[in-house]
């Protein structure tokens, strides 16, 4: 290259077609490059989007193992839609024991602080217990609104009743810490309330009249049954 | 072959793109709490730096002067996009941690920095050897503040339990403060303050000379 050096004049390099030339040579080749890598990667990255959601599905339910088969742990899920008020269909997973409903996974998703936070709630089968909750995309805040990914945390809501006697939806995560006997009541977190507040509004609208609250009715009438 | 050596092993300690030149600092404080998304930062910089050092090398000769900081944004964005897109292939947990900080290497002072100074002057070979030490110097920092952090700051390395902590029954108190930006900033402040004692000739003269004025001065 240096040779080029020594026969190109120097005027020739800054001049209006030399600038055109190289300024769209460059875009050329660097737009074959950038293309090139995202087409060719595009399949292995929807694999990884798809695997991780499944194995958020599955760790929802308390059914993840990390030394087992993601395909063959999934398979035991079944997908299914059910109508909502506004009638759109809304995706629900089933976790089936024989020919009777286990679980159900619920996907959520919401406003938090900053972001909407994407997530899964996992029901028993009474409609009413919760078996776990997780989120697998949000922009909280680091250190502050990002600990709902905390497996403290996050394991607080096992146990917990979505519906009071009444069959309101009752579950909030409140500003500090919860009572400890409450069984609707999640601990806050510091530094987050605002992300904890947002949590508390859209999983009440997700098992809600506008929700799944009456799916969730339903498949807990059917197992009372 | 000594040159060449020199181009490598310089930024390492002695021309080091972060506690000499205090260039990428933003990246260090974010993606340190933990080692593992810290190398793996540093293997996309350093990949970005000497491939694309290299790659501007290559054309220098042909690059219009007016237009030359927007033609190694282009070739260094090229090469953060394809890094990017591998990470997101290749280590998709882990990417997922570093978020926007990959996006944000073309940006990164350290980068365009090599760009300008060294490669617009020097063969390509050179340039890719420039842009690999100085991409290791950057990896040396990022990996020290980060065994610190995610050592003291979890007790653990690379996720493996390092410290017991006191909330299992062990005998250490996590240090939350390490968990935190700023705790970057002591870490790498210990360092500058370690290796300019170390190599005196890095020390900067101060810009300005505190100057006891006696009384009888004054008067």
């Amino acid at each position: 290259m240096s040779d080029d050096a020594k026969t190109t004049p120097k005027r020739s390099r800054d001049s209006i077609s030399n600038t055109l030339i190289v300024a769209i040579g460059v875009s050329f080749v660097c737009s074959i490059l950038v293309a090139s890598a995202a087409i060719l990667l595009k399949p292995r990255q929807l694999q990884n989007e798809e695997e991780y959601r499944q194995r958020i599905i599955l760790d929802v339910a308390g059914l993840y193992d990390p030394g087992a088969d993601l395909a063959t742990l999934y398979s035991s899920i079944e997908e299914t839609m059910t109508e909502l008020a506004s009638g759109e269909l809304a995706p629900v997973y089933l976790v089936m024991d024989g020919a009777r409903t286990e679980q159900v996974i619920l996907p959520i998703e919401g406003a938090g602080l900053w972001s909407t936070m994407y997530g899964y709630l996992a029901v028993e089968n009474d409609g009413n217990t919760v078996r776990g909750l997780r989120f697998y995309s949000h922009a909280e805040t680091p250190g502050l609104g990002d600990q709902v990914d905390k497996p403290a945390w996050r394991e607080q809501w096992q146990g917990k009743k979505l519906y009071g006697p009444d069959g309101e939806p009752q579950i909030e995560v409140v500003k500090g810490p919860a009572p400890d006997e409450s069984d609707y009541q999640i601990d806050g977190l510091a530094g987050a309330t605002l992300t904890g507040r947002g949590v508390s509004v859209f999983v009440r609208h997700w098992i809600g009249e506008d929700g799944y609250g009456p799916y969730l009715k339903t498949l807990g009438e059917e197992e009372s049954r | 072959m000594n040159g060449a050596r020199k181009v490598l092993i310089d930024p390492l300690v002695d021309n080091n793109p972060v506690t000499l030149q205090v260039l990428g600092i933003c990246s260090a404080l974010a993606v340190t709490t933990s080692l593992l998304p810290a190398l793996l930062m540093c293997l996309a910089l350093t990949s970005v730096a000497a491939l694309s050092t290299a790659a501007i090398s290559s054309i220098r000769n042909h690059i219009p002067n007016n237009i030359r900081i927007i033609v190694h944004m282009t070739i260094i964005a090229s090469f953060v996009i394809v890094v990017d897109q591998m990470l997101r292939a290749y280590a998709f947990e882990t990417s997922k941690q570093l978020s926007v900080f990959v996006g944000l290497i073309i940006t990164n002072c350290i980068v365009l920095g090599r760009a300008e100074a060294f490669a617009m002057k020097n063969g390509v070979g050179m340039s890719f050897l420039d842009g690999l030490g100085n991409g290791l110097g950057y990896s040396a920092i990022l990996i020290v503040v980060a065994t610190v952090r995610e050592l003291f700051g979890a007790g653990t390395l690379l996720g493996y339990r390092m410290l017991p902590l006191v909330s299992d029954g062990g005998w250490y108190e996590a240090n939350g403060l390490m968990l935190l930006p700023p705790s970057a900033f002591f870490i790498i402040g210990l360092l500058i303050w370690a290796i300019r004692s170390w190599k005196q000739a890095q020390a900067e003269q101060p810009d300005y000379q505190i100057h006891e004025v006696h009384r009888t001065e004054v008067l």
